[in-house]
């Protein structure tokens, strides 16, 4: 079996990246379109976590903090502007949401 | 060896959750999947000596945002959200997106292999904890990108209690 480097790491956050934004750009559902983002985020952390642990420094870690209190900003406002939504419109699809739409 | 073998079961738990995320019609389902899926990425990072990310990804992500998300998800009736159709029109054009992106990153693994053989790097004498570690650095190098982040995070408490309440 191989050693594990950073190489895997990226890979995987690579993986992780695709198939967030498969649930970004296919879904209906606004709740699972946050979750896929939230999916995203967290491919970007492997990453930054990844480089921090092969040069030995911690500012990769510090970013990767301030990549998750973006995280829980996005989640929350997200989430309170679906509550909103579904308040006036009765609907969490996102095909549905055309006022905007000519 | 063991360190390959926790890598391989952390990399299946994230990927395997991430993928029944974006698959399951019930949404409560994607919301356990996703939480197993940050659950492998946690491990991931205490394999790569991030301790205190470690706990911050279990006592946020999966403690606080995933709790958000189940109750808007009791919140919000998607029950007859869930017999309709989960994928948009235009889901083929999506994956058609995707593998581009997808081939293009594989491209680049494959042409940047030499690239990714970082120097050797002596990692630093171990003098303090890890969030001991965190702490210095975050304290005095980056004070002001903190004091911005709490400065974001109010905001984010105002906009969602004004989007959420019915009149202010």
């Amino acid at each position: 079996m191989h050693p594990v480097t950073e190489v895997h790491y990226l890979a995987l956050s690579a993986a992780l990246l695709l198939i967030g934004t498969i649930g970004v750009l296919t879904r209906r559902n606004i709740v699972i379109i946050l979750m896929s983002i939230e999916l995203i985020l967290n491919a970007v952390n492997i990453n930054l976590i990844a480089f921090s642990h092969a040069w030995g420094q911690t500012q990769g870690q510090i970013f990767a903090i301030f990549v998750i209190v973006d995280a829980v900003a996005e989640a929350a406002v997200g989430l309170g502007i679906l509550i909103a939504l579904f308040r006036n419109k009765e609907t969490v699809l996102a095909d549905e949401i055309d006022l905007l739409k000519w | 060896m063991l360190d390959t073998i926790f890598f391989y079961a952390f990399a299946l738990l994230t990927l395997g959750g991430a993928i029944l995320t974006i698959t399951r019609r019930n949404a409560i389902h994607s919301a356990i999947s996703l939480i197993v899926s940050l659950l492998g990425v946690a491990g991931l990072y205490l394999l790569q000596h991030a301790e205190f990310l470690f706990a911050v990804q279990i006592v946020l992500y999966v403690g606080g945002i995933m709790v958000l998300f189940l109750f808007v998800i009791m919140l919000v009736n998607l029950d007859q959200m869930a017999k309709e159709r989960q994928f948009n029109r235009a889901w083929m054009v999506g994956l058609a997106a995707v593998a581009a992106v997808g081939a293009e990153i594989g491209y680049f693994f494959y042409r940047g292999q030499d690239s990714f053989k970082l120097p050797e790097v002596q990692p630093p004498p171990i003098v303090q904890g890890n969030t001991e570690a965190l702490a210095d650095v975050l304290f005095r190098q980056y004070l002001l990108p903190f004091e911005i982040a709490s400065i974001l995070l109010l905001v984010a408490i105002v906009g969602s209690v004004v989007m959420a309440k019915k009149r202010i």
